[in-house]
């Protein structure tokens, strides 16, 4: 076989976050309308692979997707190696502001999935004039812990092996198995502490239930996809999120995770691509 | 409900090589059924059925069997799928010493989905 090259492209971005210099890792594949797109807590970027390498949306769209600090190609800021890492709503806020004008995006469609659902229903509601339509994946507006997140980060426990099989049954029963095993080994990928640091945002600091139902759907159109087999962000609890917010459009995906766009590509895209047209109009 | 267990575990030789730090004890409780289910690097050394008198186990897992019943379909609906997902919907238990069970979650979760109609072993 002789070897191809995806059409994804791949960068080192230096910007400073929360006043501090960060080395950022940027993917992006595609021409036309920017697509920024979040990765999961404990994951990176690599989870929109399939999306920067279908023609059916690259052929329209700019797609990007970043590595937040700490996660994948991205690193942590020096002195992290005397710091507990924990995400909160205002630095993951700032972290895509900052990144989107860095990028010079302007009015992007906001894609993000799990903790990347979540900001962006932070975003709907604080940030709706900053894009041209938000995408909330497995958004819900706050879960409970429902096991021992410490667990997750402890010198008895390997980290990379504990955060892949905490997740595993998040992916949907349809998933084909080499797609399956490649969102699990980003998960296994993961620095020390990083899942739970993201955990911090998506089960503590993160919580919108009071003020999602002040999102106004007329500033910026919100689309809400969630697979049925997620037990992370359940159904009900997008249906939930859908109900309170006047004219958001919802889907709930048959035989999906909570890694629609990584753990099934395919079935995915059969979700994302009548959302992505009528947000051309 | 866990008669296969053994030998469906023990014919796996990957689910025994990932299991191969793992020595243990564990109660599995089905309703008012329970077993102990003894490891040994990996290998299932036995499977004993109740009742006990006085059980010895690193770590406990109950539900009802209704829920295990469902656990151990060959297509489990959603929420029944996983044990995490059990746990989720507080329709499983774990109690005990869970570091055993959350250092090996993957040989936990791969070996009990073993019981579910020609398993192909992920769960």
């Amino acid at each position: 076989m002789s070897a191809q090259f995806e059409p994804i492209v791949g960068r080192y971005m230096h910007l400073e976050l929360f006043g501090r210099p960060h080395r950022i890792y940027v993917e992006e594949a595609g021409e036309g309308t920017p697509l920024l797109c979040l990765h999961t807590a404990g994951s990176d970027g690599r989870q929109y692979r399939a999306l920067m390498n279908d023609a059916r949306v690259t052929s329209r769209h700019r797609v990007i997707a970043f590595d937040m600090p700490w996660h994948g190609k991205s690193s942590p800021p020096a002195g992290w190696h005397n710091e507990e890492y924990k995400l909160t709503s205002a630095q993951y806020t700032a972290m895509i502001l900052t990144v989107m004008s860095a990028l010079g995006l302007d009015k992007p469609i906001v894609m993000g999935c799990s903790i990347g659902g979540r900001i962006a229903l932070h975003l709907a509601l604080e940030h709706p004039e900053c894009f041209r339509a938000i995408i909330g994946l497995q958004a819900g507006a706050h879960v409970d812990p429902y096991y021992d997140l410490n667990f997750l980060h402890r010198p008895d426990v390997h980290g990379g092996e504990v955060c892949g099989a905490i997740v595993s049954g998040l992916v949907g029963a349809d998933a084909p198995e080499q797609e399956r095993w490649e969102t699990l080994w980003h998960y296994m990928q993961g620095g020390p502490g990083v899942f739970k640091g993201d955990l911090y945002f998506y089960k503590v600091d993160g919580d919108i239930r009071d003020r999602v139902g002040q999102i106004d759907t007329r500033r910026c159109p919100l689309f809400l996809l969630s697979g049925e087999f997620d037990y992370s962000c359940t159904p009900d609890e997008t249906l939930a999120v859908a109900n309170s917010v006047a004219g958001s459009h919802v889907t709930i995906m048959k035989g999906l995770g909570h890694f629609p766009m990584s753990e099934n590509p395919e079935a995915f895209l059969n979700y994302l691509l009548p959302v992505l047209d009528m947000i051309k109009g | 409900m866990l008669e296969a267990l053994k030998e469906r575990v023990n014919q796996d030789a990957g689910l025994v090589r990932r299991g191969r730090y793992l020595t243990t004890t564990f109660l599995l409780q089905a309703g008012d059924t329970s077993w102990l289910i003894s490891i040994f690097e990996g290998k299932i050394a036995s499977v004993t059925r109740g009742p006990f008198v006085m059980p010895s186990s690193s770590f406990a897992l109950r539900a009802s069997e209704a829920e295990w019943r469902k656990f151990f379909l060959a297509k489990p609906p959603p929420g029944s799928n996983d044990l995490m997902a059990l746990v989720r919907r507080k329709a499983l238990k774990a109690e005990g010493e869970l570091q055993v069970f959350m250092a090996h979650l993957r040989y936990f979760k791969e070996a009990l989905a073993k019981l579910r109609p020609a398993a192909g072993g992920a769960a």
